[in-house]
């Protein structure tokens, strides 16, 4: 019964193990690929489980909680696992067309399914100290990654990352310490009681703060998102599509889980501020994808523009709104990883990702065309695409609470990303070739392959069927955003479950 | 380094300091140490010697590069982390099998997945502080 907690996390891990001391051999990136399956076999377990049963829970080494570390698997936790291996299965794929020999024998695989195995572990665990642990492993399998394959850019890039990342671990590694000096245990279920009853509330609340701002980097909302625009556009394909996909999707689910299950003393003061960062995060992220003129750039910038109706649908705090929130996360992750891997065929075609300096995408690659157009105006909620359904829950929750200034800013911004992915459509795909630029300038006839095509035209089947029948994910949100709002069930799992 | 007092001496501390960081390994869990302590005293003797001889004959004694043995390492800790799924338990419970007797007190030792997990522990140390140490000294 536990075990169904342990092997989503323990397969990467394994399977790092093996990619690594295979590396030099064309195995390595097979058995990374087998990993991957096995992954989202375990995950899709997980899954099983959690429908069947609610919530479930297991105690780590036969520690009871709150002493030992806790694995938790709600339905929130259990669709972001197997959104992640599926995400995972789909660069596993990608990566056998995009990266070369050289960086495969660094490693390659062994950091990516680490990383896989941290994201994996950040969503599964019910203690506050573990979520640090794992999120350590992430930062240092992705800095690894950014990097991996050297060059200038990719190190300038890093290191933003590592710098800014690492102030956001240690900001909430502090609040992790105050927070257990003021209840004495960090299990997140027994931790809503604690907090409930401790003397100091206005202790509690700068603790929250600090916790915001902490998840808040990682999640990159907006005053803390810089890093994330100089960092994404410069790794291999595959890795920006896999951090743009899960990375910043930890802070937002992490931010979810603590200030549905812990921060609930002062909603009115935490949430408030939730709901001003969610709308400023909103648009600035779109203005600046406005003035970008690289396709990874823009993409980028969305990123952050679409964690403002994440984070919007958490500080709402209806049920409905969360609702919106968890299937607006699910969706963006699909979406959002797709966009990224077309990015890297459209380089593949026109040997670039500069807008001024590509074109005529839609003669000469019109499969890609198609494909890209699917997740793009998804992206901006076109119905009847997964986009439109997210969007249309968020601000259909702000309008239930009379909040017009919400609704407008939620519709401003999504008739903006319209407008950035016309900008790419036209100047990428439309657009004749720009005389002067070879499409072809350092390398052989383009390296498409069926590995590349594969994963894209898989998520894009996806996006189109969350989008035609949205009706059982919807109904899945919606009992995800009851459990996030009365966790009583994972509390008494968590802290009754006997081993 | 070009001292021959310096390379003498560090023959006979590389092999007192590995020695001890297998003490520390083997008295941990019941006693101060373990697998982390052990990892980098290990490390701290394999730096001295590269210290005297340099780092290519520090690979050389070595015989597996050190990003290997830490691999190496964490696969040997999820083994004993996956035993426990053989007898029942949840993850990472230690199995312990006492020789001569039932607990610590009356046992003359024992065989238990910590250890296994402590070793792993151990190399993963070992490997991944050696593999920083090279990369420094080697560029230079």
């Amino acid at each position: 019964m536990s075990w169904v907690l342990v092997f989503p996390i323990a397969v990467p891990f394994i399977t790092a193990v093996f990619a690594y001391l295979a590396r030099n051999y064309p195995a390595g990136r097979w058995i990374s690929l087998a990993g991957s399956v096995l992954s989202l076999v375990a995950s899709a377990a997980l899954m099983v489980a959690v429908l069947r049963d609610g919530v479930i829970a297991a105690q780590m080494s036969n520690w009871d909680a709150p002493f030992g570390i806790t694995l938790v698997a709600d339905y929130l936790s259990a669709v972001m696992v197997v959104i992640t291996a599926i995400t995972g299965l789909a660069t596993a794929i990608y990566a056998l067309g995009e990266i070369p020999e050289k960086t495969e024998r660094l490693g390659f695989y062994a950091l990516f399914q680490t990383l896989i195995a941290g994201v994996t572990g950040a969503f599964l665990t019910g203690d506050l100290f573990n979520l640090y642990v794992w999120f350590e492993v992430m930062l240092i399998a992705s800095f690894s990654l950014l990097v991996i394959g050297g060059g200038k850019d990719r190190l300038d890039a890093g290191i933003k990352y590592v710098a800014l990342n690492l102030v956001s671990t240690l900001v909430f590694l502090s609040g992790i310490g105050l927070l257990y000096g003021i209840t004495g245990t960090l299990n997140m279920a027994d931790l809503r009681g604690a907090v409930a009853a401790a003397e100091n509330q206005a202790l509690v609340t700068v603790i929250a703060m600090m916790f915001m701002v902490g998840f808040g980097v990682k999640a990159a909302v907006f005053p803390l998102f810089f890093w994330l625009p100089a960092s994404y556009h410069t790794p291999y394909f595959a890795i920006s599509a896999v951090f743009a996909g899960l990375l910043t999707k930890v802070g937002v689910y992490a931010l979810m889980r603590m200030f549905t299950l812990v921060f609930v003393g002062d909603v009115g003061f935490t949430h408030e501020i939730l709901i001003w960062v969610s709308l400023l995060t909103m648009f600035t992220g779109v203005i600046g994808a406005a003035a970008q003129m690289d396709f990874r750039k823009i993409l980028s910038f969305h990123i952050i523009s679409q964690i403002g109706y994440m984070t919007l649908g958490l500080a709402l705090y209806t049920p409905l709104a969360l609702m919106g929130g968890v299937f607006y996360l699910v969706h963006h992750i699909i979406v959002k990883a797709n966009l990224f891997f077309v990015a890297g065929l459209a380089k593949q075609y026109a040997g670039s990702t500069d807008l001024n300096k590509i074109g005529g995408l839609y003669k000469s690659a019109p499969l890609l065309a198609a494909l890209f157009i699917i997740p793009a105006f998804s992206l901006a909620g076109f119905p009847p695409l997964s986009g439109f359904w997210a969007k249309y829950l968020i601000v259909k929750a702000a309008i239930e609470l009379n909040m017009w200034f919400v609704t407008f800013v939620s519709l401003l911004v999504g008739l903006l990303t319209i407008y950035s992915m016309t900008k790419i459509w036209g100047y990428a795909f439309w657009k004749p070739h720009p005389e002067g630029y070879d499409p072809t300038p350092d390398r052989a006839p383009p390296r498409v392959t069926t590995a590349m095509i594969t994963p894209i035209a898989g998520l894009a089947a996806m996006t189109i069927i969350i989008g035609f029948f949205p009706e059982p994910f919807v109904q899945f949100a919606e009992t995800a955003a009851t459990q996030l709002l009365d966790p009583s069930d994972y509390v008494t799992t968590v802290l009754g479950v006997q081993p | 380094m070009n001292s021959i007092i310096f390379t003498a001496g560090a023959r006979l501390l590389v092999a007192l300091v590995f020695v001890f960081s297998l003490f520390m390994l083997l008295r941990g869990h019941h006693l101060p140490g373990g697998g982390f302590i052990g990892g980098l005293l290990g490390a701290v003797a394999f730096i001295i010697y590269s210290l005297a001889c340099g780092p290519a004959e520090t690979r050389r004694a070595l015989r597996v590069s050190p990003e290997v043995i830490a691999i190496l390492g964490l696969g040997i800790a999820l083994l004993a982390g996956l035993a426990s799924f053989f007898m029942g338990d949840p993850f990472f419970t230690g199995q312990w099998y006492w020789v001569g007797g039932d607990s610590y007190e009356t046992a003359a030792f024992s065989i238990n997945s910590v250890l296994v997990f402590d070793i792993g522990v151990y190399l993963v140390v070992l490997g991944g502080i050696l593999s920083l140490t090279f990369a420094f000294e080697e560029e230079t």
